[in-house]
């Protein structure tokens, strides 16, 4: 290679880190930022003004006085049976919601994946298609639906397959369906992208040495959808865990989801330290399976080198 | 081993496969001879792989039936027939270890453990494997494989082996080295492999029967001496190996012997010939560049299949080199010849007139 070639190379590959280094920018800024805000509200402890919480730093006559620093929140929210009951009755639902997604979800992405192209760009279409409207709008369709004089009711009522209306709102019920409505595509395309990829001569071999369709699919398509499932679950299974429209607006009063504590604590009773150290423990929760994941694909990444 | 008395392991009878107006597969009706190396040769699009995997079970044929073994097995799955078959992409699972893989088939036939761990492990000392049995396929190299592929294939002891262009995906040493090893492991356990291939070469040096398809039909079935000295037709002729066609017309028909006129070489040729050819009839006979001798002096004692012409180009390969003759009316003919001889300095050069001629015994006449 000619030198002023080679120096092309180094100039674009100098843009090419600097391009690189964007995305860690917007983390900084718009990821790291707030939560480090928000860290240091639960430190704080909460009183009647403007912010409602004690500052970090404390200023004096004599200028810094030291930090003002306390755990209370974090003691609180352990001490107190109630936020425990919730984190986990929001993981227990976040993972009902998650593998009903998958139960649903695994099958549509198989079906669209084995379609001829064209009418698989059309089936993906479709998936996405409910992104167009507002999220916020689609739920609140579906308590149109699923009232007690909402469209299904009053069809049932009118087929005379029931006399009184069927209460389906307002229930955990209404919260699973709507969380499987609205994250079934985050769990669709994930699927869809690793079954498409799939050799089908791997189906052929399998068939060939004496499998069965469902042998071959048992031993062949489903572990090496393994990544797939695990990404569409995640993709799911975290924002399900801190959802606040659905259990809000779908849930009865004994649905208990953070998401509704959080915003409880935030502006039920304005005490911001203790929502915001809520909030701190929700994320540390959920970073666990994002780093377990991490782990599981470099170990995988590693094995194939 | 197209002995007579050696039974048909399949058999081929009026097998047709038709997509939609597609017809891939066209009336093949074949016998296949248990314990031979037999390959099905054509070029991409002739119906080949459609045949193989008419034979594996993976396609169903439009009408005819296939039978293994005197068993009708139109219409048994894959996971049924005494049948497996290699993948040209070797369709190595990628999520199982090399052993796991050879062990798969094993497994789906419900062995007892011991018996698989047994079977594999002899089948991977086979394909000399034994020391890679943990790795994953991905970290391989395509020879490894390709033998990989072949052990799984194998382990199940499948009365009939089939395999779709085994070597294309080696380069071109370890092909000729595999190719070797593919025939001798046949040798060893003889069980009836069919190949699929586009590669004349590797039907010729592994086979000992081929089928020559093209454009779905069969256009000839022979050993690889029958197909390269005899072929059937103008398609045989053309796609296995190299050779001149030359065009001409019928004067003469005695002695089980056809004269005949070639206009676009000047010459008079002859050829034997039973059959009946009138004289007027045009026809087409065919020779091998290696079977004719080129000098520049006129061949003594001869006058027909001599052709004159003027070197136009000269390809020295170190054991060969091959001419290009061209005559007075533009016809180029081919021609290599053994360098017999030591010698750096060529005995026919560039721009040289040289006598081209050939036996009549060498002389193939087609008829379509």
């Amino acid at each position: 290679m000619s030198e002023p070639a080679e120096s092309h190379d180094e100039r674009s590959l100098h843009w090419l880190r600097r391009a690189v280094r964007v995305p860690y920018f917007w983390l900084l800024l718009f990821f790291l930022t707030p939560f480090l805000i928000i860290l240091k509200i639960s430190l704080a402890e909460p009183i009647v003004a403007q912010p409602p919480f004690t500052p970090l730093l404390e200023w004096g006559a004599a200028g810094f006085e030291g930090l003002r620093v306390t755990f209370s929140n974090y003691a609180f929210l352990f001490q107190d049976g109630y936020y425990g009951i919730i984190y986990l009755s929001s993981l227990k639902m976040a993972a009902i919601g998650t593998l009903l997604c998958l139960l649903l979800g695994y099958p549509m992405a198989y079906y669209i994946a084995r379609q001829p192209p064209g009418r698989r760009h059309l089936l993906l279409l479709a998936v996405i298609l409910p992104f167009w409207i507002s999220f916020l709008l689609r739920v609140y369709a579906w308590i149109g639906l699923l009232n007690n004089r909402g469209i299904i009711n009053e069809f049932l009522l009118w087929t005379g397959i029931i006399d009184a209306p069927l209460q389906m709102l307002y229930n955990d019920f209404a919260v699973y369906l709507g969380i499987v409505y609205s994250y079934l595509p985050f769990m669709i395309l994930p699927l869809y992208a690793n079954l498409e990829r799939l050799d089908l001569d791997l189906l052929d071999a399998a068939a060939d040495l004496g499998a069965r369709r469902w042998q071959a699919f048992v031993d062949v398509t489903l572990p090496l959808s393994v990544p797939g499932i695990i990404g569409g679950c995640l993709l799911v299974f975290i924002p399900a865990v801190g959802e606040f429209t659905i259990p809000a607006l779908l849930g009865g009063a004994d649905t208990l989801m953070i998401g509704r504590v959080l915003w409880d604590e935030f502006f039920v009773n304005r005490d911001w330290p203790v929502a915001s150290a809520v909030s701190v423990v929700l994320l540390l929760l959920l970073i666990a399976p994002i780093m377990w994941f991490q782990r599981l694909q470099t170990r995988e990444h590693e094995a194939a080198r | 081993m197209s002995d007579p008395k050696t039974p048909a392991l399949v058999r081929i009878e009026g097998v047709t496969k038709r997509y939609d107006e597609v017809t891939a597969v066209d009336d093949v009706s074949l016998e296949i001879l248990k314990g031979e190396l037999f390959a099905i040769l054509g070029s991409s699009g002739c119906g080949k792989t459609t045949l193989l995997r008419m034979l594996a079970g993976f396609e169903h044929p439009t009408s005819g039936r296939i039978l293994i073994d005197g068993a009708d097995m139109t219409d048994v799955p894959p996971y049924e027939r005494p049948v497996n078959l290699m993948f040209q992409s070797y369709a190595l699972f990628p999520h199982m270890t090399v052993e796991q893989n050879v062990a798969y088939g094993l497994k789906k036939e419900g062995l007892p453990l011991p018996q698989i761990r047994e079977r594999v492990a002899e089948m991977l000392a086979m394909v000399k494997l034994g020391p890679l049995a943990g790795r994953k396929p991905e970290k391989l190299s395509g020879g490894e494989k390709q033998r990989v592929a072949l052990a799984r294939s194998l382990v199940k002891r499948p009365k009939l082996l089939l395999l779709d262009e085994p070597l294309a995906a080696l380069d071109k040493k370890l092909r000729e080295h595999t190719q070797f090893e593919l025939a001798n492991i046949q040798y060893q356990l003889g069980t009836t492999f069919v190949v699929v291939t586009h590669d004349q070469d590797e039907a010729m040096t592994l086979a000992s029967r081929i089928a020559v398809m093209h454009e779905g039909r069969i256009a000839q079935v022979g050993t690889p001496g029958e197909v390269y000295e005899y072929p059937a037709n103008r398609y045989v002729a053309g796609f296995v190996g190299n050779i001149n066609l030359i065009e001409g017309r019928v004067t003469g028909h005695e002695n089980g012997r056809v004269t005949l006129r070639a206009d676009t070489l000047d010459a008079e040729l002859a050829v034997a010939c039973d059959g009946g050819a009138s004289p007027g009839d045009e026809v087409c006979v065919a020779v091998r560049p290696e079977k004719i001798t080129i000098s520049r002096e006129a061949p003594a004692g001869c006058d027909r299949n001599v052709v004159k012409g003027i070197v136009r180009d000269l390809g020295y390969f170190g054991d060969q080199s091959l001419y290009r003759v061209r005559s007075k009316s533009g016809a180029v003919t081919q021609v290599s010849a053994q360098n017999l001889r030591r010698s750096a300095k060529l005995t026919v050069e560039w721009d040289d007139e040289v006598y081209l001629s050939w036996e009549i015994g060498s002389t193939i006449l087609l008829r379509t």
